[in-house]
Order: C-alpha cells, then sequence, then structure tokens
C-alpha cells in the first residue's frame, strides 16, 4: 500500500505575467515504510514536491494522496488538521521556538490534541529519550548544539505519532558527525518504527541512507 | 494556547514592559483628565432640591442689596433665607495656597446644618442663640465677630490649630483681617469640599462695606420643594423692575452655571484625552507588528505543525490584548487610586473624583487598543503562506 500517491502533479508560480512551471505532471508512487531520497540541482522542485506532500503548499492540478487522505482537495483548517496528526516535518534549520526548551518544543504538536498536560509531557519526554536528549528536557534552542537541536526537531516530528516524516535538508546546516547521528535516527525510525520517510537532499552520502533515491530535475523525476 | 502568548510576552521583556508603561502612562492621563470632568460635575450635585439661590441677574460678580432679603423671606414657602458672599483674600504667608472663604451670617449654618459636621469647636464661656439645625458647638463662633470655621483638610494643609488667629490679606475688600478660627468641619458630603473657610458677613459687611450691605448670593431654603419654580417666579418677578433684578434658579443650576463659566475647556479635555489615546494606539499597533514580523517563521512553522490560521490569529489579539488591558488596568485603577480626593487648586470645586464609570471607560479603551492594535498584525499572521514564512529565513 502506497504511502504517498502523487498522482499528474503540476505545480506552476506565476510572478507578475512570468509563469514558472515547477512540476510538471510528476507522478510519484511511495510504499509505507520506505525511506526514500529525493536530490536533484537548487531550483529543480525538491522542496516544492516536498511542500506539497507535505499539505504546506497547494498543487496547481493533479491529485496527492498522502496517508490515505487525498490532500489536493483540502482547505484551511482541515488541511491544518490533517497536518497535525499524518505529517512530521523536520526542516534544515531546525526552526525550533527559541523562547520554548526543548521539552516545550517537543509538546508543541500536542496542544492541538485533547490530552492532559501530564501525558502531554509523558509523551515528548518519551520522544525527547528516542533522540538521546532525555537529558535535555529543560535546555532551550540556544544551549543546544545544531546537532542536539536537529534531534529536538525530530523528536517534535514524531510525538504526535505521524505515518510520514518529511526532511528538508535535514543534515544541511550540520558537521560530519551530527550529520550521521540525524541520519542513523532517521534510519532508525524507518527500521524500527516503520515511518516512511521522504528526505531532499543535495548529499550523495546521505542519499546513501535511503531505500530508494529519485533523481528531480527541471520538474520531471528519474531513478 | 495560553502559555505560548505568555512565553510570547516575556520574549522581549523590555518592550513588553515600555508598551505595557506607555498604555499606562496613556490611561493615567486620560482618566485623570476625565476626573476633571467628574469633578465638575460632582460639583454641581452639592445643590440641594430644596434650596434655590437668588443673584444678580446681569452677573455674579455684581452684588444686590441687603433690602432684598426681608421682601424674600416674605414669598410664601420660603422657610428662611441666608447670606454667602465671596470673600476672596490671600494667606500673605502663602499667596500661591489660594482657597475659597464665604462670607455667611448665622442662618446660613442651619440651611447647610446636613452637609457639614463639626469634628473640633471651641468650648462656649457663654450661651448663644444657635439657628435651627446648626451645631450647637458653633456657640464660640456666634459670639465672635472675627471667628471662623474652616475646613478639616484645608487646617491641615494649612498647619492652623484651633483657636489659631490668622491673619489674611484682602483683594475685593482691601486691608488685613484678622481671624480666630473657633470651630473645624468635615464635610458630609463630598462635594461641600473641605478646604472653605467661613466666617461672619457682619464682618464683612462692617469693615470691608462700610455697612452698605452688598449681598454676593441668596441661599433660600424651601418648605416644600416641588414649589420651586413657582417660588422662583415669585421671587425675580419682585424685582423685575427693579435696580438690580435677581434671577433665581436651584443651586444645582446655579452650580452649573457656575461650571459652564469654564465654556468649551470640558471639550479641549476630552480632545486631549482622545488624542492621547489614539497615540498610544498607533504606538502599541506599531509594537505589535513589529512584534510579530519578527517572528514571521515561528508562525510559518506552527502552521506546518498544524495549528490553524484562526489559532494563530487569536493568539497575536490574546497577546496584544494582554498587553493593553494590563496597561489600562494599572493606568485606570491607580489614577483613581492617586488622583481621587486630590485639592483643586482654587477652592471653588470639591476634592477631585473619578467616577466607576470612567475608570471602566478607560479599561475599556484598553481592550479596544489592544484589539485595534493586534488586530492587524493578527490578520496578517493567519494570513501567512507557510511557504512564504519559511522562506523569510531559509
Amino acid at each position: 500500500m502506497a504511502s504517498v500517491d502523487v498522482r499528474n502533479v503540476v505545480k506552476v508560480y506565476r510572478r507578475q505575467t512570468e509563469e514558472l512551471r515547477v512540476l510538471d505532471g510528476l507522478t510519484l508512487s511511495i510504499p509505507d515504510g520506505a525511506f526514500v531520497a529525493l536530490m536533484g540541482p537548487s531550483g529543480s522542485g525538491k522542496t516544492t514536491l516536498l511542500n506539497l506532500i507535505g499539505g504546506i503548499d497547494q498543487p496547481t492540478s493533479g491529485d496527492l494522496e498522502v496517508a490515505g487522505t487525498n490532500i489536493a482537495r483540502l482547505k484551511g483548517a482541515q488541511l491544518a488538521r490533517w497536518r497535525s496528526a499524518s505529517i512530521g516535518y523536520v526542516f534544515q534549520l531546525y526552526n525550533l521556538i527559541p523562547v520554548l526548551t526543548a521539552l516545550e518544543n517537543v509538546e508543541l504538536p500536542l496542544l492541538l490534541v485533547r490530552m492532559s498536560p501530564g501525558e502531554r509531557r509523558k509523551r515528548a519526554e518519551t520522544a525527547l529519550k528516542l533522540v538521546g536528549l532525555g537529558e535535555r528536557l529543560k535546555h532551550y534552542p540556544r544551549q543546544l548544539s545544531g546537532g542536539q537541536e536537529q534531534r529536538v526537531a525530530i523528536a517534535r516530528a514524531i510525538v504526535s505519532d505521524p505515518q510520514v516524516l518529511l526532511a528538508d535538508e535535514p543534515t544541511g546546516d550540520l558537521d560530519r558527525k551530527s550529520a550521521e547521528e540525524v541520519l542513523e535516527l532517521l534510519s532508525r525510525l524507518n527500521r524500527e518504527f516503520k515511518k516512511t520517510i521522504v528526505m531532499v537532499t543535495h548529499d550523495p552520502h546521505a542519499a546513501e541512507r535511503a531505500t530508494t533515491r529519485y533523481h528531480l530535475d527541471k520538474g520531471v523525476l528519474s531513478n | 494556547m495560553l502559555k505560548l502568548v505568555i512565553v510570547n510576552l516575556f520574549r522581549n521583556p523590555l518592550r513588553t514592559f515600555l508598551t505595557m508603561a506607555s498604555v499606562t502612562v496613556a490611561l493615567f492621563l486620560f482618566c485623570a483628565l476625565g476626573g476633571i470632568l467628574d469633578t465638575l460635575q460632582e460639583s454641581i450635585k452639592v445643590g440641594s432640591e430644596s434650596r434655590l439661590v437668588t443673584r444678580n441677574k446681569i452677573s455674579l460678580v455684581q452684588w444686590i442689596p441687603m433690602a432684598y432679603r426681608q421682601r424674600i423671606e416674605a414669598v410664601p414657602g420660603v422657610k428662611r433665607v441666608a447670606i454667602q458672599n465671596w470673600f476672596g483674600a490671600q494667606d500673605p504667608a502663602d499667596t500661591k495656597g489660594f482657597f475659597a472663604q464665604f462670607a455667611v451670617d448665622d442662618p446660613w449654618y442651619g440651611v447647610y446644618g446636613k452637609d457639614y459636621e463639626l469634628v473640633d469647636a471651641t468650648p462656649s464661656s457663654a450661651p448663644a442663640d444657635i439657628p435651627e439645625g446648626a451645631d450647637p458647638r458653633l456657640a464660640s463662633y456666634f459670639q465672635e465677630q472675627t471667628a471662623c470655621v474652616v475646613g478639616q483638610k484645608l487646617m491641615e494643609k494649612k498647619g492652623w490649630k484651633l483657636g489659631q488667629t490668622i491673619n489674611l490679606a484682602g483683594t475685593i475688600y482691601p486691608g488685613t483681617w484678622p481671624f480666630t478660627i473657633r470651630a473645624v468641619y468635615h464635610a458630609k458630603k463630598k462635594s461641600f469640599g473641605d478646604e472653605t473657610m467661613f466666617f461672619h458677613y457682619k464682618y464683612l459687611n462692617e469693615k470691608g462695606m462700610g455697612g452698605f450691605g452688598a449681598v454676593g448670593t441668596y441661599v433660600l431654603e424651601l418648605n416644600d420643594p416641588s414649589q420651586a419654580s413657582a417660588i422662583t417666579h415669585a421671587v425675580d418677578s419682585q424685582f423685575e423692575n427693579a435696580a438690580p433684578a435677581t434671577l433665581t434658579e436651584t443651586e444645582q443650576a446655579f452650580q452649573a452655571g457656575f461650571v459652564s463659566m469654564y465654556g468649551n475647556i470640558p471639550f479641549v479635555l476630552r480632545v486631549i484625552g482622545l488624542a492621547i489615546v489614539f497615540s498610544i494606539l498607533l504606538i502599541a499597533a506599531n509594537t505589535m507588528m513589529t512584534s510579530i514580523r519578527e517572528r514571521t517563521s515561528e508562525f510559518g512553522v506552527l502552521k506546518t505543525l498544524g495549528f490553524t490560521d484562526g489559532a494563530v490569529f487569536r493568539m497575536v489579539v490574546i497577546e496584544a490584548a494582554v498587553i493593553t488591558l494590563g496597561g489600562g488596568l494599572l493606568g485606570s485603577l491607580g489614577a483613581r487610586a492617586l488622583v481621587t480626593g486630590a485639592s483643586v487648586p482654587g477652592g471653588f470645586f470639591p476634592p477631585m473624583s473619578i467616577y466607576w464609570g470612567t475608570v471602566l471607560t478607560g479599561i475599556a479603551i484598553a481592550v479596544v487598543i489592544g484589539a485595534v492594535s493586534g488586530l492587524v498584525p493578527a490578520v496578517q499572521a493567519s494570513r501567512l503562506r507557510i511557504v512564504d514564512a519559511l522562506r523569510r529565513v531559509e
């Protein structure tokens, strides 16, 4: 069964009179539990495809079925609720909220779910322990290294137990050692917790961790 | 959600403090200015429905003859008539510390008997005629022509003692005027005021007018307040063709007329108050916009995590409301606590009042400032497309 099913998706950006066709009838099927790396030069449409799969951008045309829902037809609050339940997102620059501790950052997605504060805290602690940061609960992002920040971001992405994890250049801002730790963590989430992972990367070494690699160039996908 | 709002409020504590302080100061000023209007309003309340005031029809500063008194007293329905005359002297030891002084006759203490109470008085050595309704402890005052009765607050302010002789310098009635303080009063009605001095009209008439008998105003006590309109007409019609003619009105109308001499000042105060509020609205809105712009990417992250546009909108509006409502509460309640009871220079008015209505208006304005200043950034934040928000950082 496919966890991500992209069918004939077109994404066109319009700037004044100019039209930029970033994705041109792209079709892609990612099975449940796969670890996919999306590679390609800058401007090839990798992040755009990731954003479409994550429901944070809308296709110009085509269908997108992700985690069992056709998200091309969802709008506003419906799409927000779907994202909250089905998608975990890891950014290149971690994007943690600087005034919240690691624990509070991880708790954020759970604020959208009916849950007691105690249960919320317990689940956030579990997620942080899973990424090896059980001792850093009260630390603020500025008190953590880049690799640790990214691991907090991963904990935040998995805390609501989504089916699909999307990672946009997760190692792009990290040193080699930290990058290895983050990649190992993603591999583990894929292997042990059967998370479907779609990772955009420029780094061939990072892409080697994936079970499937796609190359995207000028909106056209190839293996 | 509320926790996020609180955390964001403390993200830049100095900015939050300064914005809140600016709202506090603005609402303090707004309520203090409103307090002046309230005090003017309060001064009208000094009037009683059972009392009328007769004055010169041309102007309050023109006199009317003593000879009118008997004719006014003869009007059916008039219980008794008292004299009240503005004196306007200065304390040479404190020329800037102006206070009101009135020369009044003995019945005046009976007419206003329910508006004040004596807190101290020099014991009398001999019995005296006490007007109906006046405090018997005023006996020593009634027996001494240069005696005076002073408000409790004025005593404290000037540091005067009971029995002390004070010398005032006359302005309308020149010369040095010695007075001996024989009683101290406390106003039962706030609007009566605690900072006025009363003394014998007889003393003024003999020393200041050479026995001419000019009177500033007559205060008419009525048997039946419902007859006020007919009595007003009866009094004034007696002097319609005399020189001078009189104008009789209820005490409240008299006070209101006194207040109206301030012309457009209440309007100017309202305009100043609103201008302050408007400028603070712009400052608060600008601060909120800056604060929200700095967090654009964070709103993108929150929305990616599943926060709806509505949740983001509410978060920003609540944040703005907390800042302005906090400032509004501090400013409005602070003004009431600090300004209420303060003396108004000149002695014409009772102590400063700030009505709860003015305080609530201030708080309501703070809420509106919060809503309006938060509205634009809240709409911007809620409409923000996630991809645009994230792009601003990456």
